[in-house]
């Protein structure tokens, strides 16, 4: 009698196949990748050793691009065309972007999303985003010695759903299968907790080079839990530089600077920060273009002094986070730093005094994230090993609502929602014989739509005249578990629908991203038909891997007939994905898709029925009928 | 499992108010380890959108079961009490001054920043509430008067409300 296996759904199949995952953190400041080899989670190094990317995107006039350490090094020769900290600009327009008058760039105001323009055209965030993934895809790919199956890929806590959506496209434009976005500080939780065999509760303070997030979780037995998100998605360690910036400004009364020049004082400026961190004064000098001379010392006491409302604006997100969890400071168990600005003096002394405890610094914080996303896209891959089942249960760090008469928010999913989530509403209309109703879809706390982010806007049309009020419009809002919204409204009368993934307004269309695509293959002297065919044929790979790993672990829930009907599209879509005829490849896999779907239905019954095992049938029927004697 | 079961059948739990709130946390776990978007991440479309729709359901759950307000609210409707909290806000006289003066004291230490009064009028409505819902328990549970429930249910969304006030006011007064 052959060995009985017992495949748990989302086990791979051949469990000594491992699927090559990474976790990828695109900073602001530095971005890494990491993942999991032979049990162990690692940092991959670039060819000289050294784990982190610097987020630094050149454009030169030949349409080449670097991304890294070089152009990093030569930003004050040619700033322009030299972007950093495009983390900045994900998912906001020009009006969003703090400082935007110090920075060198050539802003265009496209409707959205700010765009830059560049010696090689005009670039989109999402497009610079894309040039750092896809070194690092690159990086992983020849560290690996292999293709990616997916990656996971960490944003800050408090992005809203454009800068979410903007993250997702530039992994698409970098030809990056996503497995999950995932929190930065729930990736460093993750990471401490796994390692430290945490439980409590605990509090992750996210300092990055643009954004601010803080956490706060409950670790329980292999469970992650997040009990509330706050932050500031434009707050971070490049302000603690700014500071420095103006300061030196006005101590050396400077006039108007040049954009090489700025963007010499401004390294000069993180250069005395990080000096500060283990000597009490920097001195600053600089030779400007002018022939000016910068030549100041930098005390801690003056640095203290000019940043201190950036460090009180800290505080305050983890005062509401905490009464949003319930909680009070002294409950908290440990605090997790992350992120390179926590490891300033002044940040390190003004967590400690508000939670009154040393906070945790003993994994590296500009590592911790990356590890603890490889941790999880090594789980989400399908790599799972014995003890790899602890499970994360994450928030929207926003409310999401809707615009309602006189220009006021009704919140319809309330932040701090565990996601995924849904939730829907019915509104009516207040005008005879309307046919269209106006939806407009916004994502933040306050009560006018003004004050709150408008992620979409669009139209139920169609609706049969009645009277006002008698038409009864059920919008639904779903929100994935990458903390991404899509909208539907239904007139339920007449069944009339529409519906949103919600992108128009702050991300990019569709075809758009076509459009950057095969400018990008174009430049590459790509083919974009091969490309195309490329991304079936793996797709399509990877179905076939799934429903086979599926066959494998609950065959037994198929009659004969059934299974042979899968089994011979199975075989269709093999043959396709060999051709060259794409439309084919397409065509099999909704075939598969169609054949499997009740079989999904049944596993996910099963998986169900497992939750109760332990309890017998008997008892689940009493409390399932218990009360509903009346 | 019938995807149109009541969140306590899906809980596991009998339909009372006073639930078993370690056995609703175990429960709530059990079932998310199974259905939960991470464990069907490279699934195909179909389970995907399962794992997305049982995993919505579950936290949907979740949250209305844990807290006693939406629970107790849920569980009157399961039993046919719609709170219609739009169309039947008539509330009695001397309930509505009670909450007249609440307010009032909240405004006044607010525009005080009197932030010791906030917290002492936070813990008096708190105090307040933990007797009105355990007297809600004994309404639905033992003495299945839920029409008198479904009154306490109604003054209790307004306490929330009013403990929801006091709290931004604290945070105003701290910010």
């Amino acid at each position: 009698m052959a060995l009985l296996q017992i495949a748990e759904p989302g086990e791979s199949t051949a469990p000594h196949q491992h699927r090559l995952a990474v976790g990828i953190d695109l900073g602001t400041t530095n971005s890494l990748v990491a993942t999991v080899r032979s049990g162990l989670t690692v940092v991959l190094n670039d060819e000289l050793g050294r784990s982190l990317l610097p987020s630094v995107v050149h454009y030169a006039a030949d349409g080449s691009v670097e991304v890294g350490y070089e152009p990093q090094s030569r930003q004050s020769a040619d700033p322009k065309n030299t972007i950093v900290s495009v983390k900045r600009f994900m998912g906001r327009g020009r009006n969003d972007i703090a400082h935007v008058e110090s920075l060198p760039y050539d802003f265009v105001d496209a409707p959205g999303m700010v765009r830059l323009r560049t010696v090689a055209g005009v670039k989109s965030p999402v497009e610079v985003s894309a040039e750092i993934l896809k070194a690092l895809r690159a990086r992983a790919e020849s560290a690996l010695g292999g293709e990616l199956v997916g990656a996971v890929i960490t944003v800050p806590a408090y992005f809203d759903d454009a800068q979410r959506q903007a993250t997702k496209d530039a992994a698409k434009l970098a030809g990056i299968n996503v497995l999950r976005l995932l929190n930065e500080p729930t990736a460093a939780a993750i990471a401490y907790g796994l390692d430290n065999a945490a439980e409590g509760i605990y509090a992750v303070y996210d300092l990055g080079g643009g954004t601010f997030d803080i956490s706060i979780l409950r670790l329980s037995k292999g469970v992650f839990e997040v009990l509330a998100a706050g932050g500031d998605s434009a707050l971070g360690g490049d302000d603690f530089d700014h500071r420095i910036f103006c300061w030196v400004i006005e101590q050396s009364k400077l006039r108007p600077l040049s954009s090489g020049d700025a963007r010499l004082l401004l390294t000069r400026a993180r250069e005395a920060k990080e000096y500060l961190t283990c000597h009490s004064e920097a001195p600053i000098t600089a030779r400007l273009s002018t022939g000016e001379m910068v030549d100041l010392t930098l005390t801690t006491a003056i640095f203290n002094e000019i940043t201190q409302t950036l460090v009180a604006k800290t505080i305050q997100p983890i005062k509401k986070a905490l009464r949003d969890a319930g909680l009070s400071a002294t409950e908290v168990k440990g605090v997790v730093m992350v992120g390179g600005a926590t490891r300033m003096p002044q940040i390190q002394r003004a967590v400690g005094e508000f939670f009154r405890q040393e906070p945790l610094t003993n994994l590296d914080p500009d590592k911790v994230v990356a590890l603890g996303a490889a941790t999880q896209a090594n789980l989400l891959a399908g790599n799972r090993a014995a003890g790899d089942d602890w499970l994360l249960l994450d928030v929207i760090p926003l409310s999401l609502g809707l615009e309602t008469m006189g220009g006021l928010v009704e919140k319809v999913i309330p932040r701090n929602s565990t996601i995924p989530a849904a939730r829907a509403q019915e509104f009516t209309t207040f005008k005879d014989g309307q046919t269209a109703m106006a939806i407009h879809v916004v994502q933040g706390e306050r009560e006018l739509v003004d004050d709150c982010r408008s992620l979409a806007r669009f139209e139920l049309r169609g609706i049969p005249p009645m009277v006002a009020g008698a038409a009864r419009i059920r919008v639904t809002f779903q929100v994935d578990a990458d903390g991404l919204l899509s909208v539907a409204a239904r007139e339920q009368t007449s069944g009339v629908e529409a519906s949103v993934t919600v992108k128009p307004s702050y991300g990019l269309s569709d075809d758009e991203i076509a459009g950057m695509l095969k400018d990008s293959m174009a430049h590459a002297k790509d083919d974009a038909f091969r490309r195309a065919l490329k991304e079936a044929q793996v797709e399509a790979q990877r179905l076939i891997e799934a429903v086979q790993a599926a066959l494998h672990g609950d065959g037994e829930l198929l009659s004969d007939e059934e299974r042979g009907r899968i089994d011979k599209a199975i075989t269709q879509l093999q043959a396709a994905a060999l051709g060259e005829n794409r439309r084919q490849i397409t065509l099999a896999m909704d075939d598969l898709e169609a054949e499997t779907k009740d079989f999904a239905a049944r596993r996910m019954d099963k998986s169900i029925r497992r939750a109760f095992a332990g309890r017998t049938v008997d008892e689940v029927e009493k409390a399932t009928t218990g009360g509903s004697q009346a | 499992m019938d995807f149109n079961a009541d969140h306590f059948a899906l809980m596991g739990l009998p339909r009372v108010f006073r639930i078993d709130a370690a056995a609703l946390d175990a429960r709530y776990r059990e079932l998310q380890a199974e259905v939960h978007p991470d464990r069907f991440a490279h699934a195909a479309d179909a389970e995907r959108r399962l794992s997305l729709q049982w995993a919505t359901k579950a936290n949907e759950a979740y949250q209305t079961l844990k807290k006693p307000l939406p629970r107790a609210r849920y569980l009157l409707h399961l039993l046919g009490h719609d709170i219609g909290a739009e169309n039947n806000t008539a509330m009695p006289v001397d309930f509505l001054m009670e909450q007249m003066e609440w307010r009032e004291g909240v405004a006044e230490a607010r525009a005080a920043r009197d932030h010791h009064e906030l917290e002492h009028l936070h813990h008096r409505l708190r105090e307040r509430m933990k007797a009105s819902y355990a007297e809600l328990a004994a309404l639905i549970d033992d003495a299945g008067d839920h029409a008198t429930a479904a009154d306490r249910v109604r003054r209790l969304m307004f306490l929330e409300k009013l403990l929801a006030e006091i709290d931004e006011a604290i945070a105003a007064v701290e910010e």
